[in-house]
């Protein structure tokens, strides 16, 4: 080699290659085990704990189910959360915006995901970050509140791509910020074409039991598979 | 603000492929980013010079092709690169196109050693 000369090597190295090797071995124990693995995704104030709150102690009666949640410096989401009576653990993510595969296998070890039928994995607020990585989840959620905007998937497309059904949240609000219902779904088609979309209020209740009819056919497609 | 966690993962996996072809350091590393890959270019340059500090590639240059997002529409039953994540619709006949061919790729393609 010529001193000086730098010579250039062609390679194809996936950055992500490492979390998304762990979100596989994640999916298949998730797999094994039967349990059905559903995340949030939002920006901070969209209602995810308050949505998630509500589906844990609506799905308790019936269900063996859990959550594990990400913030960056507080526990008060688990605090609110712990107060469904479900096992919950937090995720203090300290100054990192986002979860990565790897806090999840971390945060879940000495739990025995045999003896759950959910878990449900609520990430940072962060609209950007979390799109790049894979927690190995079966259903990603998306959550835009009414108060957002209806321009919320243009804006982050890329999370809402990422995402299997958007959730619009506090539509209880609706009127009185006069959300745009035709707008909001005319944007997550352009963004995600073919997204199911669900219509939430955690105050109300108004279409929560859709969200769990959601949940609980993911139980309905595993039997039917085997 | 993930870049910092992406350029950190480019670090590791450059470093080691360096030494295994028994590099003495790196002045380049050329990355490929596809357009909804959610990394943000100026942020990871910003993040790289200062991530770089005391490895093999201190003082490299980090090259970015940004790629675009390509997806197979349905209607046409082609591959069409989309210019914009925010509308997923095919450029040539207009229908939606959900399923991404392309676009997601954060991926080294290629080093240059010293």
């Amino acid at each position: 080699m010529t001193a000086g000369q730098p010579r250039l090597v062609e390679v194809r190295l996936n950055v992500l290659k490492k979390n998304d090797v762990l979100a596989r071995e994640l999916r298949n124990r998730f797999a094994e085990s039967g349990v059905r693995v559903i995340s949030l995704v939002s920006s901070p104030g969209s209602g995810k704990t308050a949505f998630l709150e509500k589906i844990l102690s609506g799905l308790r009666q019936e269900f063996r189910v859990a959550a594990l949640v990400g913030d960056l410096a507080t526990e008060n989401d688990a605090s609110r959360l712990a107060r469904s009576q479900v096992p919950v653990k937090q995720i203090v993510t300290g100054t990192i915006c986002h979860l990565e595969a790897e806090m999840v296998r971390n945060a879940l070890e000495g739990w025995d995901l045999h003896a759950l039928d959910f878990l449900f994995i609520e990430n940072v607020g962060n609209l950007v970050c979390p799109s790049s990585y894979d927690l190995g989840e079966e259903l990603r959620l998306v959550l835009l509140s009414v108060t957002e905007g209806e321009d919320k998937p243009l804006k982050y497309p890329t999370i809402f791509n990422t995402a299997d059904v958007a959730v619009i949240t506090k539509i209880d609000l609706a009127e009185a910020v006069q959300f745009d219902w035709m707008l909001a779904e005319r944007n997550i088609q352009l963004v995600r074409p073919g997204m199911q979309i669900l219509e939430v209020s955690a105050k109300t209740g108004e279409g929560m039991n859709q969200a769990t009819d959601l949940f609980v056919s993911l139980l309905a497609g595993a039997t039917t598979k085997k | 603000m993930h870049e910092l966690s992406i350029v950190l993962s480019i670090i590791d996996g450059v470093t080691e492929e360096a030494k295994l072809r028994g590099a003495r350091g790196v002045s380049a590393v050329h990355l490929r980013l596809g357009a909804l890959s959610g990394v943000v270019k100026p942020a990871l340059l910003f993040a790289y010079d200062l991530a770089c500090e005391g490895t093999l590639l201190q003082g490299s240059q980090l090259i970015v092709e940004e790629s675009p997002m390509v997806v197979h529409c349905p209607a046409c039953d082609a591959d069409r690169t989309v210019e914009s994540p925010q509308s997923f619709r095919c450029p040539v006949c207009g229908a939606y196109a959900a399923n991404i061919s392309r676009g997601h790729e954060i991926q080294v393609v290629a080093m240059e050693l010293v």
